[in-house]
This record gives structure tokens, sequence and C-alpha cells, in this order.
């Protein structure tokens, strides 16, 4: 979330608009920060109820038989490197370059429809096997808390396209800009859900 | 094809519902022929489907809120009298048990969801951004989204008069009774689907207001220079934006329960109910502090204005709003001390609870320290505010009597707990909200409300609550449990008759105020506020005209004090007018607030009956409507700086002709106690 502007003197906008529109106190950026923070204790919620739940399986499928934990770090890689792509894309931004913005978006959106492939992959595979969410309660809470971050992913994507268009067609003006960087803010935030949730349901759930 | 719906739906058993049906339709057709019989359709597309005017928006949330009274008020009707008649000795009274438990669940989700928090958010809306010194909330279309989608619950609830049927489950709707073995009709889902669209309007105003207050204050009001109007609905916003995700977890578990066989509060598979209970409170007990503090800073108002005097103890009440809302927090078990967890587990939130009422009962104090030595003028709104300092009080002692768990094993769930609760709702919420009514009527309107019908009003509510709830308190002592379709114990019906004549006095009440309102709107031309301030206020929204114009400042004031109105009058610079006036940059109206609420009323509608098409349909209509918004640059238009200059000197002139410079020049006469005048000077109100 960075003002300073980085590249070469004929890549950077000294438009004041611009880089006004991006600053993180502006209204806009303020009232999406208490959103996420709403968020926040949406996915609290999920997370105490999956807490609650987790151990009971009603002698169905535990956690500990049910998680692949090399799938899980593929996701995790996938989404973690596309908050780094996602940065770089904002990097961009600031140096007014928008080719390389819409590349860095385009990757960014590759990673996370991997993320998302491969998250909707091992929901098949466990409905498939019999461990879908109404098998057991536990079930019931992995796939709201999991599927909830993945359906706020998939509105990321959804996003970062109509971002991708907009950049194409309007290029970087201040409303463009503008919603950027609250983009940037879900985006990264999104990163640091996976993290409590791989941390929270995957590792905890394997060592049980 | 159509899920669940079937023409069996259409069908009802029962002779009021059809009846109530048949009330609803026509009073729906018979408005929409008087809209195409006076040819408004194009007006009210214009005015008020579109706009994003928060003194608009406030007036349809009002507007709203009085609908949903006759509704509450008529649901509670036909409970008191079900009790009553059997009290009398009609055995089985005249409703069948499911009607009468969607009467209850009915009359508490109604008054809850679509009178108080619609009401309380329309007078934030007419209030705070002229209270503040702003020209409109921080984010226009969003309070257009947030007004429609909570219209768009309201008709969800409208519609399961006539389609399906209302849930049963109470308005907390605990498993498993509303889990689907146990309440397999649709009642259930309209209820979830009601309280989630019109949760995440809730949470969405919570963010608007929030970084309004924070973001759009005029330059020099500091927090501490904020009206107390201003920092309990900063403190309600707060509440509203972590509290009301609690709740769309919870209904958003339950639903994935009923429609798709998920298992988090079933009673096998690994369900456990106690969760719901524990979600549904951590949502719960912030929510009725979101309900009553605004009254709060209602109340505050109207006592420093109404006494001429400014408020006692400013920094005290703010500290003790915050504490407040941060202690509601703490306390949500005490609404299930019964359910069986451990004694010290209860003994802590019993204590929590107890600690609770000590800034509430600070806020009591400064209310009546404000009063003493004021210079009080006993108009109508003075009225309310004695009625709640007393009537509230005694509902927060019975809270606090519940709050010992060992008691409250005695009276949890009896009439008891429901006296209480309607003894903080109705003299705390319930007469804040008829008082700020009564007090920003001409701020909204250019004219005053008739004193005389709302003092029959106010009569009729203070009364008619005592003789409706006192008697509810004897009958849980007496052991009488909460929603009771009939009963075999005879001491009880007297007491419940007495309960009934209590209600019909309150409807009085009602009555009166409609009648207040009919016959102000009748002699509006001699109540004209000429002025904008007709009681001598001490806050800028009195500064502006009433209506104040659509852009409410034409130069955003600069605050030195508290109550900055005041002391603007007491410097000389009230009424200031510029060197030359700017354009004034607005909001563009927008149909997108009513479309996005009508899809999300489709989708609800959808989930209820498992029509997925339908409801898949919906979702992707909210999401191009969103998208499409978000493509889109808008820069809003502009008021041209001649135009200003005529609306702000055409005021001017009514201003002057009004003869308030003159007596603005007095108020060192008769100012406040900050200008140390002897108590028996006029007021200011006579401004």
């Amino acid at each position: 979330m960075s003002t300073e502007t980085v590249g070469y003197e004929s890549d950077i906008k000294h438009d004041d608009e611009i880089s006004r529109a991006s600053r993180a106190d502006t209204e806009v950026n303020f009232g999406f920060w208490i959103y996420l923070m709403s968020d926040v204790i949406l996915f609290s919620m999920l997370f105490v109820a999956y807490l609650d739940l987790s151990w009971r399986t009603a002698g169905g499928p535990t956690s500990s038989e049910l998680f692949e934990l090399p799938l899980v770090f593929a996701e995790t890689m996938a989404l973690l490197i596309s908050s780094l792509t996602f940065g770089l894309a904002m990097v961009a931004m600031h140096a007014g370059n928008r080719q390389r913005v819409m590349m860095w978006l385009g990757v960014t959106f590759g990673l996370g429809l991997c993320f998302i492939s491969m998250e909707l992959y091992e929901f098949n595979h466990l409905v498939a096997e019999g461990a879908g969410p109404q098998r057991s309660a536990f079930l019931s809470a992995f796939f709201a808390l999991v599927g909830t971050h993945g359906l706020h992913v998939t509105a990321g994507l959804i996003w970062i396209a109509v971002m991708i268009g907009q950049i194409a067609t309007k290029g970087l003006n201040a409303h463009v800009v503008s919603r950027m960087a609250r983009l940037s803010l879900f985006w990264h935030f999104l990163d640091l859900v996976w993290i409590a949730v791989f941390s929270t349901v995957y590792l905890a759930g394997v060592m049980q | 094809m159509l899920g669940k719906l079937s023409l069996d739906a259409f069908m009802h058993d029962s002779l009021i519902i059809i009846f109530a049906n048949v009330i609803m339709i026509g009073s729906g057709l018979a408005l929409a022929a008087a809209i195409t019989y006076y040819g408004k359709w194009g007006y009210l597309y214009r005015e008020w489907l579109t706009t994003v005017d928060h003194k608009k928006i406030g007036i349809m949330y009002i507007i709203f809120a009085f609908i949903w009274l006759l509704r509450g008020l008529i649901d509670a009707s036909m409970v008191r009298a079900q009790q009553a008649a059997i009290g009398a000795g009609a055995e089985e009274g005249f409703l069948h048990a499911s009607h009468f438990a969607e009467l209850f669940t009915g009359h508490g989700t109604m008054m809850i969801f679509f009178m108080a928090m619609p009401f309380l958010i329309g007078l934030m809306n007419i209030v705070i951004p002229t209270q503040i010194g702003a020209r409109d909330v921080a984010f226009p279309f969003l309070n257009s989204l947030s007004f429609w989608l909570t219209a768009a619950a309201g008709g969800l609830v409208m519609i399961s008069l006539l389609i399906g049927q209302f849930s049963t489950a109470g308005w907390t709707g605990y498993p498993p009774y509303s889990a689907l073995p146990y309440s397999p009709s649709a009642g259930v889902d309209y209820w979830i689907w009601a309280l989630q669209i019109s949760g995440i309007s809730t949470t969405l105003t919570g963010v608007n207001f929030l970084v309004t207050i924070m973001k759009k204050r005029a330059p020099g009001m500091t927090l501490m220079r904020m009206p107390m109007f201003i920092w309990t609905s900063l403190c309600t916003n707060i509440l509203m934006v972590l509290s009301f995700p609690a709740l769309t977890v919870v209904l958003a578990l339950l639903a994935l329960d009923r429609s798709f066989g998920f298992h988090f509060f079933t009673g096998d598979m690994g369900g456990d109910q106690m969760m719901y209970i524990n979600m549904f409170w951590i949502w719960g007990h912030p929510e009725v502090y979101i309900l009553v503090l605004p009254a709060f800073g209602i109340f505050s108002e109207i006592t420093a204005t109404y006494c001429n005097k400014r408020l006692f103890g400013y920094t005290s009440m703010v500290w003790a709003t915050m504490a407040i809302a941060f202690l509601s927090f703490t306390v949500w078990v005490h609404h299930f001390f019964t359910m069986g967890q451990d004694s010290t587990r209860n003994a802590a939130f019993g204590i929590a609870t107890m600690i609770i009422a000590i800034p509430t009962g600070v806020k009591i104090y400064d209310w009546m320290w404000t009063m003493f030595r004021g210079r009080i003028e006993f108009k109508l709104p003075m009225l309310w505010l004695i009625g709640f300092l007393i009537t509230f009080t005694m509902g927060g002692m019975s809270g606090v009597l519940l709050a010992i768990p060992g008691a409250d094993f005695k009276m949890h769930n009896s009439l008891f707990l429901v006296a209480h609760f309607h003894n903080v709702l109705v003299p705390g919420t319930m007469f804040g909200l008829m008082a700020g009514f009564y007090y920003w009527f001409p701020k909204s309107f250019g004219f005053t409300l008739n004193e005389k019908w709302g003092r029959h009003s106010f009569w009729g509510w203070l009364i008619g609550f005592y003789v409706a709830f006192v008697p509810l308190y004897m009958l849980g002592i007496m052991g009488m449990p909460r929603r009771m379709v009939t009963y075999d114990n005879p001491a009880w019906g007297p007491w419940l008759i007495v309960a009934a004549i209590g209600l019909l006095i309150v409807l009085y009440g009602v009555f009166a105020m409609f009648m207040q309102i009919y016959v102000s709107i009748r002699d509006r031309d001699q109540n004209r506020d000429v002025t904008g301030d007709p009681w001598g206020g001490r806050t800028l929204e009195w500064a502006t005209s009433s209506p104040p114009p659509e852009y409410n400042f034409a130069v955003i004031p600069t605050v030195a004090d508290r109550d900055p109105f005041l002391d603007m009058k007491i410097r000389g610079t009230a009424y200031e007018r510029p060197e030359k006036y700017e354009d004034i940059h607005m909001p563009n109206s927008t149909p997108d607030g009513v479309i996005i609420a009508g899809f999300a009323f489709i989708f609800g509608f959808g989930f209820v009956w498992s029509i997925w098409w339908l409801a898949a349909l919906a979702a992707l209509g909210m999401v191009v409507t969103v998208i499409v918004r978000g493509c889109r640059d808008d820069h809003g238009f502009h008021i041209p700086a001649e135009e200003v200059k005529r609306i702000e000197d055409a005021r001017y002139e009514q201003l002057k002709a009004s003869g308030v410079f003159e007596r603005i020049k007095h108020i060192k006469d008769f100012g406040d106690d900050r200008t140390g005048v002897p108590a028996n000077k006029m007021s200011n109100a006579n401004l």
C-alpha cells in the first residue's frame, strides 16, 4: 500500500489526483477497511463453529484421515504467490505502466484460479468419498469455513477480471486506481484468512 | 420447477389470516390505484425510489417503520386477546397453536427488525449529516441500498402472509424447533432470509455511518465536541459492524442445515444446538444496545434543549456510552443461564451483566442533573423524557434481578422476562423514537406537530405500558411461562385481562399519534417553522432551513465548541453569509439500490421455496448490477453557485422577516449556564 513510486521518470505519473485516489486514508478505503473488519468477525464465527464441531465426526471420517497436505501446500503456494504478484501489479500501477499492471493481474488471476480449481477438486474428492458436508457436523463446519473463503476468493477473481477490463478500456484513471487499492486490500486479506484456515483446519487437523 | 412452492401455499385455514390478506392486498392495490390516479409514478421514481439524499432516505425508513409498528401491534393485540379470552372463560381462545406461534414470532421479529431498527436508522439518516455539519453521509448510494434491502426483507415477511406462512419458532428461532424436522414449512426460511437481508443492510449502514462520523465532521468538531446523539450513534454503528456478521453466520448455518442437509444444529450427526444459542446471542445482546443507545442520544439532545442548559457531565456520558458498547459483548450468556453450563460461567456473566448497569446509571444521573436548575419547558419531549427516566429505570432494575443466575432459573422464559425486556425497550427505544420523531419532524417537513394530540399519545403509551406490563411481572412471579397459547391456571386470567386492557390504552396512544400527524398536516400553514430552529436548538442541524436545501450547508460551518449552534448564536456568527458562493458537488440519483434489493427479494423468495434456478438468476442479477455500477465512473453533478445563492438569499429574507436576528442579539441575556445568567431569564427557545 506504499505510495512511493518505483520506475523511471518517464513512467511516473505525477498526477496528484491519482496518488490521492489510492491513499490509504481516503474515505472509501477507510470504509472498505471497516467492511473487512466485519468480514474478520464473520470468519471468526466460522472458525468458532469449526473449532466447536471439529471433533464431532458422528462416526464418520476425521480430519487426520481426510486431509492431504501436499494439495493444501500447493493451494497455499498458489495463493501466497498470487499475493506477491498482486503486489507487483500495484508497483506497476504506481509507476503508471498499464501493460505491466494487466500482466501481473493476469498472473494473479491465473494463480487464484489454480487455487480455486484445486479446492474444487478437493471438495469433489471428499464428496465422492462419502465425506461431504452432510456426513457430519465436522464436515459441515469444514465445508462452510473453507467454502466461504473460497467464495470470497471467487468474488476476488471476478473483481480482478473486471479490473483488467477497466484498465484495458479506461486506463489508470483516478477511479480505477482507487478501486485497485481496495482490491489489493481484499486480496491480501483473503491470503491472511487462508493462513489462519490452513493452520487451524489442515495442520491442526492432520496432527490430531 | 417451482421447488417446494405449490398452490397449497396459498391455502390458509384461518379466517383471520384470510382477512389480513384481503386487507394487505387491498391496501396495496388502493395505494397503487391512488398513485396512478394522481399520476405520481414518475415523481415517486425520480424523487424517492432513486434518491441518495439522506434526508429522504430517512423519511422512507420512518414511514416503513410506522407500517411495521401497526403490524407488530396487531400481532400483539391478537396474542393479548387470546390470553385474555381464556381468562374470561373461553377455554381454547380463538387462535389455534400454530397461528398463535406465528403471531408472537412475527411480533418480535417485526418490532425489532422492521420497526425499531428502521426508525432509529431513519432518525440517524435525517439528523447525523446535518448535525455534524456535512452535506451527506460518506456513501450515499450505499445508504439507498441499505434502505431498499430492508424494504425487500420486509417484503418477504409481507408475502409470507399470502404465500405459505411465517415462522412459528419465536423471534430467536432456536433449533431443534427451527430445524427442518420440526419446522418443515417455509416459515422459518422466510424468517431466516428476512433477517439475513435486513442484517446485511444494517451492516452496510454501520459501515456508512461509522465512516461518516469519523471522516465528515465539520472543521473544529473534534470528537469531544460532537453532540451526544452523534456519540451514541457512533457506538451504535460500531456495534452494528461488529455484531451483525455473527447473525449473518448463524442464520447462514441454519439455512444450510434446512436447505442442504448440513449438520450444524441437528439433533444427530454431531450437530450442536447450544452453539446456535451462543452464536445467536453474541449478536443478540449487542443488538439490544443498538436499539437503546440511539434513544439515549435522542434523550440527551432533548434534555439539553428543553432544559435550556448544557448536558451535565458530557465527558462521563461519552465514557459511559463507550463502556456500554464495549461491555455489551461480555454479557451474552445471561440470555441462557439455564442452558446447562456450570455455575462459574453463569456467575461470571451475571457479574458482567450487573456491571453494565453502572454506566447506564451514570447516564440517568447525568440527565437528572441536567434538568436540575435548568429552565425547563414542559413540551412534549420532556414528557417522553420523564416517562423514560422513571419507567426505564424500573426495567433496568428488573434486569439486574434477572442477572442473578439463581433467580433467573425461576424467571427465565416466564412473563417476568417478557415484562423486563418490554420495560426497557418501550420506555427506552419506543419513547426515544417518539420524542425524536416529534423533535426532528419540523426539520424534515417544515412545520411542527400538534402538541395536544402528542400529549394524548404520550399518556396512552405511558399508562397503557404500565397497565399492560405490570401484570406480566406479577404473572411471571406467579410462574406463568411466556408464549402460552392456552393455560389452565384460573389465577392468571384476571391479570391477563388487565394486560389486554393496557394494550388497548397503548393502541389509543398509537391512534392519537396518527391523529397528531393528520391534524398537523391539516394545520401545517399555521405551524410553519420559518427559521429552521423551532426549539431554540443548540446543534448544527437547527442552523439549516426546515427542510434543509438539498446540499444542507452552502458553506460548511466551522465549529468552536460543544453545542456549536448555540455557541455561534452567542458569538454572533449564526446565520453568517459568505462573501460568495461556490458550486456544490452532489451525488447522482440511481435506481441501482432498488434494483439490487429487488433481486435480493427474489433471491430470498427463491431460497425459501427451494426454487434454485430463480435464486441463482437473482444472485446473478445482483452481481451483474454491482459490476455494471462498479464500471461506471460516476462524477455526480454540480449545483451552480448562482442557484445556491438564490436559495440562500431567499432563506436570508425569510430569516430577516421572522425577526430572528433581533432575538439572537439578546441571546447573551438569556443564554445558558455558560454565560452565568440567573435562572429566571427567558429561554432562547423563543427564537
